[in-house]
């Protein structure tokens, strides 16, 4: 079975995606982490202004089954939550690299996506776990 | 070393239908097909098919055999026409929760109770201890399948494959036929809605489930299982009821029966009844704030102090939000209108929700109370 695994993001070993947009990196979970969890229920957000260091937790994503954190790729200040999941969390299934995005963080060291899976290494830890 | 995973006859449908497969109770079980939200709905709108033959039919027969449930379960098994069923429960003799039961009358003298997966292990030995010298408890696990047909379009569903079950009762049990083999039908379920549990031969598990797939039964895992029954609020072993948990404790007082004569728990039940209401109570509750409450969620007072533990807890799909099942202290069960919850350090409001969370829209059904 293949996931889906753009190559213009960056990947932890969480499961988020970071993709850079101009200044910005625009955060959310992958596909195969969306396969895990099932429905998602409800999606928790910290608010603009928030500071997160990398590997923080940040946010919930209650699926129907549990409750899983979402971690900070980067250290940074949180600019903008999807508003739009509050409303339709089911987006997150639907769409997870695109209407399913998370945040956006205003990095304080670009440098650190380097530290984060490229998509042939995310494919390796996929592939790792079954 | 594990034991190997134990395979319904069902086993092989499941992994070609792309089901997700999981352990639960020592079984490898499809947790959910197409996703649980899908399937929740259609077992509320619709009909959905679940196969839950995990679940042990533990058959009593002989002259002994009323005696022999009477002493093991709760509730008054002699009540039971044949034809008959009652939920009952299974006590130790200090009144803990062994498992909760539907005990089936099958014949004058033949008498079926189907117990949980994770405690059929368990439930066999103690009907050996307690019972065994009235009546030998035959589990029929591995040679029955059990498919559960639940939703509103059950009846109707069924009556196309040839099945005519609307004059069936609730809570009661008929022999009928699909694709020409005999089988059991009871008209219980696990989900809140109208529908029927088959008792099938393992062998023919597999084209009755493949007939009712296709005459349009939604396939359904034990994760809308699970969402399905907490909407009903009926409890689930393990979670919401266990050893340390009585029936009064847990609201299933209806269940028990002292007057019907002795049973495993009946002294240690009157003692405690004698002694006043129980400490504590199972309550319902719906979240108030934003936030889901699972279970493990600590229940706190004014102070702050962690009075009660939440056994169960999700979203809700029917209703929207989150709902969920509490002990809390019986005092705040009876003034309370609303609780404070403490989940991993954030805390949650809700309120008190007595009775079920949803109820079906009533059809009408020979046996239902006017």
């Amino acid at each position: 079975m293949t996931t889906p695994i753009p190559v213009d993001c960056r990947y932890t070993q969480e499961h988020e995606w970071a993709r850079t947009e101009g200044n910005l990196v625009v955060v959310g979970i992958t596909h195969h982490a969306v396969e895990q969890l099932g429905d998602i229920t409800l999606v928790t957000l910290p608010a603009p202004g928030t500071q997160v260091q990398r590997g923080d937790s940040f946010g919930d994503i209650d699926s129907v089954k549990a409750v899983s954190e979402l971690y900070a790729p980067i250290d940074g200040e949180v600019v903008e939550r999807n508003a739009e999941l509050d409303r339709a969390p089911e987006s997150v299934n639907q769409d997870p690299y695109g209407a399913g995005w998370m945040v956006k963080i205003r990095p304080r060291d670009t440098a650190q996506l380097e530290d984060l899976l490229d998509a042939a290494g995310y494919a390796a830890l996929v592939a790792g776990n079954g | 070393m594990a034991a190997p995973l134990r395979r319904t006859p069902l086993y092989d449908l499941h992994r070609e239908s792309g089901a997700r497969l999981v352990e639960f109770a020592g079984w490898e079980m499809p947790i959910q097909y197409t996703g649980i939200l899908a399937e929740h709905e259609a077992v509320r709108t619709r009909c959905g098919v679940f196969d839950v033959s995990h679940m042990a039919p533990v058959d009593f027969s002989g002259r002994d055999a009323l005696a022999a449930v009477q002493r093991v379960t709760t509730n008054d098994a002699s009540r039971l026409e044949v034809g008959g069923a009652q939920y009952t429960l299974l006590c130790t003799p200090e009144a803990g929760i062994v498992d909760d039961c539907i005990v089936y009358r099958l014949d004058t003298d033949r008498y079926r109770i189907v117990v949980n997966a994770a405690n059929t292990a368990k439930d066999l030995a103690y009907f050996g201890v307690h019972a065994g010298h009235l009546c030998h408890a035959r589990n029929r696990s591995g040679e029955l399948a059990l498919l559960a047909v639940q939703g509103p379009a059950t009846v109707d569903l069924l009556g196309a494959l040839g099945a005519d079950l609307g004059s069936v009762a609730r809570f009661s049990i008929a022999e009928t036929s699909l694709l020409g083999h005999r089988l059991l039908a009871a008209r219980t379920g696990y989900t809140g809605e109208d529908g029927f549990e088959l008792f099938v031969a393992a062998e023919h598990a597999a084209p009755i489930w493949r007939a009712l797939v296709g005459a349009g039964a939604v396939a359904i895992g034990l994760g809308a299982r699970d969402t399905l029954r907490l909407e009903a609020r009926l409890p689930l072993y393990g979670n919401d009821l266990d050893e340390t948990t009585t029936p009064d404790e847990a609201g299933l007082q209806w269940a028990v029966k002292p007057d019907k004569g002795d049973f495993v728990g009946r002294a240690a039940l009157l003692a405690r009844r004698s002694a006043g209401p129980p400490a504590r109570k199972l309550v319902g509750f719906r979240v108030t704030s934003r936030g889901i409450a699972r279970g493990g969620t600590e229940v706190v007072d004014d102070a702050g102090a962690v009075v009660g533990r939440v056994t169960s807890g999700g979203p809700s799909p029917t209703l929207g939000g989150a709902i969920g099942l509490a002990y809390i202290p019986s005092a705040l069960a009876q003034s309370g209108a609303s609780l404070r919850l403490l989940q991993r350090g954030k805390p949650l409001d809700a309120e008190l929700v007595r009775g079920p969370f949803y109820r079906p829209t009533p059809s009408r059904s020979p046996g239902d109370a006017p």
